[in-house]
């Protein structure tokens, strides 16, 4: 008889086991199988820098949350409804999130007394009612997989063990009805070069979904109906992929080959592989020896024409700021994408942070203004790879867009582009020697000519010594030096007329009732903060939330809007850097919201701090 | 500039002057050097737009300025690694380094070794006078071990790098010597240089006739003291030559000798070039000076572009394609 089909509106998923386990990869797949039904998503995976640490350890443990939905969904979920935990380290490192009444799937062959001692549990937790408070459905996950896989040649005892994840994501996939098919074909696809290995992967999958159906420990299966979304093609993405598919966008719209200069650093590399199998595109990607020659290479490039671009995290762009303030020297454009992770130093590279935005409008010598943009969403990365570019090309600067690696790795359902509709990004390169001169300046955009090696007429040089106003040679004229570095900041800030201003959700706006409390946020807090918003408006209490994608300079009208409003909230995870930007350059009496946990944060600990605010 | 009747521009020395009025201290060894390239360069018969000099920060680094090509004049020991993203992204350009020796050796010692054995087409030109010049007078990676300057009043505990040496130990392709006022020599190093596919490294002694003075005059003055090599010639010098001994070490014998060394710039294997190295002032009593590895090696440039060129053959990119990519689904 078939079982029992439950309704949900949604649902938040976490994947926990050894990071030899395959968490990341079952975490993918399910959140492939789910953006395919047509759910709304949201993942966070949660990985330790270590690669393999000692199997069955607390430091070990790797984790992949996913939330979906029937709606529209912001965050990844504060906590999640059903844990899947792989071994017992994974259990005690996050059962806490678990709310009680939640679902708890456990590998009980894992939960044997070594496992338990490495996780430090004196009892095991499955037999001393210690989890009474939950769903618990214990499964052999481990002993039901290597049983299924005996008859499979070619496969040694350690291998189709670790094929457990694929019934573990096999019976997720029976509990919340995903489609199997995409998986199926994953597996063909990815392990295709050892057919026993797809074999054996494919079967415990197919063997994890029929124990669900054949359990009696599993009643009901659950349906989660697809989202309302805009009709057109969609994909899942990732910050990074969408960063590199935005300068490979980026390239094609300005009509310059792209170049690459990268070092590899967590969690920034993914932007360089994913670059590096895009050379039909004309795709330049060089692994430098440093972080340093990263940048080099990458305004070396841009010297000669091309879109120069260099990735990195913040212990890499410390060392790029000496090559930024070159390029700021010499008006070239360059992108410099900081893709942020928990510091100082080498901190916890995994985990994402805010912390470097006062680094990259301030960590130079000199007055060296740049233009810095920051990404807010996992597909939104895409246009702001493309933004980036075009400021910098248009005003021959250095540009920074931050993300994080809340984006880099976290993922969503993407609305794919019509390449029509993209914008035109493309400039004209200097060519007429008739009165050329290296740095004279377009009225309007301030731009200096972008005369590259090549052309005939327009020999010059240029360097990081300071500039004569227009002709570019070596001065060291007082008043000259005075008037360049203002024209240099001068030329940034006048950005400011060419980015669209700051748009404010207040609810309250039209019947100038409004709410007399802002939320403002930057980067990638705009889900944790839309979602929390969302939540305080449910229960009643009226508040407007901003968003700022553009960091320097700020949308004109940002003094403005804050001018507008009692009382400002700014969550951030960092100490307060935007908090202490706005205060100092409006006068506004903003409050910050700051954790630095190496985690998004809570939809819930934001409505509680909006909440206190505006009842303050 | 003129026609030379075959429709060519026949460029002069004056073509390569830039308007910029050079300021090194009188009598200092980069001018030699500078008429030197401004006057070689028309041989090689490039336009001046396709010429690119590169430098990084030192006396040395101003060199750009003075040539009337493209040019930047960069930060401290990163010339190599800003040049590499000029030629690779554009291979129709002649890019040419000038460094120091604290310049490539000290600050920048990483991106040298690396342009090195990458094979980047570049043609690196370093001028050595072992001292820090423009930052007035402290020991250089090349100084010699107890020198004494402001910074090492009980002279320098560093024991130098032999440039050459080390330029062979990163897989350098091709590895010359010359000196500053040996125009001749000199112009035949950066001809072989300029024709070289791949990194070309140039040391250059270069008298700093402030900080250093007179620190070549071993072999810039005493002139008996040069050791030209020449590819497939003996290595000989006055009455002396050079054979070796079982343990590869130099012995100084009678030019007229059996059983001399002889040069072979083609070398595959390094150890011969890099024994060439070693053959100092101080171990034989002379100084080689010309080509001492020419080898063709693979040209990192022309490797990026291959892959470029087979990609594409496969199919040029195509955006709409790119972004609708993997697994996607449709809602009407």
């Amino acid at each position: 008889m078939a079982k029992a089909i439950e309704q949900l509106e949604q649902v938040t998923i976490r994947f926990a086991g050894d990071s030899g386990d395959g968490m990341q990869l079952t975490g993918d797949r399910f959140t492939s199988e789910t953006a395919v039904l047509g759910n709304d998503l949201s993942t966070l995976p949660d990985f330790p820098a270590e690669i393999r640490a000692p199997a069955g350890s607390l430091p070990g443990v790797s984790g992949f949350q996913l939330h979906f939905a029937d709606h529209d969904i912001l965050t990844p979920g504060d906590a999640p409804n059903v844990l899947v935990a792989m071994n017992p380290a994974a259990l005690k490192t996050n059962l806490r999130d678990l709310p009680k009444g939640g679902t708890l799937i456990v590998d009980t062959d894992q939960f044997k007394e070594r496992n338990l001692q490495k996780a430090g549990y004196e009892a095991n937790p499955l037999e001393d009612g210690s989890l009474e408070d939950y769903h618990v459905h214990p499964v052999a996950l481990t002993s039901m997989t290597v049983e299924g896989l005996k008859g499979i040649a070619g496969i040694t005892p350690r291998e189709a063990e670790r094929s457990k994840n694929f019934f573990a994501l096999g019976l997720m996939s029976w509990l919340y009805n995903r489609p199997t098919d995409g998986t199926l074909g994953f597996i063909e696809q990815k392990f295709g070069k050892r057919p026993e290995i797809a074999q054996a992967n494919a079967t415990a999958f197919k063997a994890g979904y029929a124990y669900g159906e054949t359990s009696e420990d599993f009643a009901v299966s659950y349906q989660i109906a697809p989202a309302p979304m805009a009709p057109g093609t969609y994909r899942q993405i990732s910050g990074n992929t969408a960063l590199a598919y935005g300068l490979i966008a980026a390239s094609k719209l300005s009509g310059l080959d792209l170049f690459l200069g990268a070092y590899p650093i967590t969690p920034a590399s993914s932007i360089l592989e994913e670059l590096a199998r895009h050379k039909a595109f004309g795709v330049r990607t060089f692994q430098a020896e440093d972080e340093i020659a990263a940048v080099g290479a990458a305004l070396g490039a841009a010297f000669g024409g091309s879109l120069g671009v260099s990735t990195s995290a913040g212990p890499g762009v410390v060392l790029k700021q000496e090559t930024i303030g070159l390029g700021i020297m010499l008006e070239l454009p360059l992108l410099i994408l900081d893709i942020q992770r928990a510091g100082p130093s080498t901190g916890m590279p995994t985990k994402p942070e805010q912390a470097d935005l006062l680094m990259v409008l301030f960590g130079r010598n000199g007055e060296s203004p740049v233009p810095v943009i920051a990404a807010s969403t996992p597909s939104q990365c895409f246009h702001a790879a493309i933004e980036a570019a075009r400021i910098a090309l248009k005003y021959r600067t250095p540009v920074y867009l931050l993300s994080d690696a809340y984006l880099a790795n976290g993922s969503e359902p993407w609305l794919v582009p019509d390449v029509a509709t993209l914008p035109d990004i493309s400039i004209s390169f200097a060519t007429d020697p008739e009165g050329f001169e290296p740095y004279a300046r377009d009225p309007e955009t301030l731009a200096r000519p972008w005369a590259i090696p090549g052309t005939p007429g327009l020999e010059h040089r240029i360097g990081g010594l300071e500039k004569a106003d227009v002709t570019g040679s070596i001065s060291y004229d007082p008043d000259n030096h005075d008037l360049m570095t203002r024209l240099r900041a001068a030329k940034v800030a006048a950005i400011a007329n060419d980015i669209p201003l700051l748009e404010v959700d207040d609810p309250g706006l039209v019947d100038r009732n409004g709410a007399t409390t802002l939320v403002l946020g930057w980067g990638s807090t705009y889900g944790p903060i839309g979602a929390a918003v969302k939540r305080v408006r449910r229960a009643g209490v009226s508040v407007a939330q901003a968003h700022l994608h553009y960091l320097n300079p700020f949308p004109r009208n940002l003094g403005d809007v804050l001018h507008g409003y009692e009382k400002i909230l700014i969550p951030e995870m960092n100490l307060g850097q935007l908090l202490k930007l706005v205060r100092a350059e409006f006068l506004v009496d903003a409050v910050g919201y700051n954790r630095v946990r190496g985690l998004p944060f809570k939809a819930s600990e934001l409505a509680e701090a909006i909440t206190a605010l505006v009842e303050s | 500039m003129s026609e030379n009747g075959n429709g060519l521009v026949q460029l002069t020395k004056k073509d390569f002057t830039s308007d910029q009025e050079v300021r090194w201290c009188p009598g200092c060894g980069d001018y030699a050097i500078l008429n030197a390239v401004q006057s070689f360069m028309p041989e090689l018969g490039l336009k001046r737009e396709n010429i690119v000099f590169v430098s990084g920060i030192g006396c040395a680094a101003r060199f750009p300025y003075y040539m009337e090509t493209y040019g930047m004049h960069s930060i401290h020991g990163r010339a190599p690694a800003i040049a590499t993203g000029l030629s690779v992204s554009r291979p129709d350009l002649s890019v040419w380094v000038v460094t120091g020796d604290g310049d490539a050796l000290s600050i920048g010692g990483n991106h040298l070794i690396h342009a090195l054995r990458r094979n980047v087409n570049l043609k690196i030109l370093l001028f050595n006078n072992r001292i820090y010049g423009l930052t007035k007078g402290q020991y250089s990676p090349t100084s010699e071990l107890g020198k004494v300057t402001k910074s090492t009043p009980m002279g320098s505990l560093d024991h130098p790098f032999n440039p050459l040496s080390l330029a062979i130990g990163a897989e350098a392709s091709f590895v010359a010597r010359a000196i500053d006022t040996d125009k001749k020599e000199l112009t035949e190093v950066l001809r072989a240089a300029a024709h070289h596919k791949g990194s070309a490294f140039v040391e250059i002694y270069q008298n700093c006739n402030i900080y250093n003075d007179n620190a070549f005059d071993f072999v810039r003055e005493q002139k008996e003291n040069r050791l030209y090599l020449r590819h497939g010639e003996p290595i000989v010098w006055g009455e002396k030559g050079v054979r070796l001994r079982p343990d590869g070490s130099p012995e100084v014998v009678g030019a007229s000798e059996d059983g001399l060394l002889v040069h072979d710039a083609h070398a595959a294997e390094p150890a011969h070039a890099f024994a060439l190295s070693r053959m100092t002032q101080q171990v034989i009593g002379a100084t080689p000076m010309g080509v001492f590895r020419s080898v063709a090696r693979p040209v990192y440039d022309e490797l990026m572009a291959e892959q470029i060129d087979v990609a594409k053959a496969k199919g040029a990119g195509e955006l709409a394609a790119l972004l609708g990519s993997g697994d996607t689904w449709s809602i009407s």
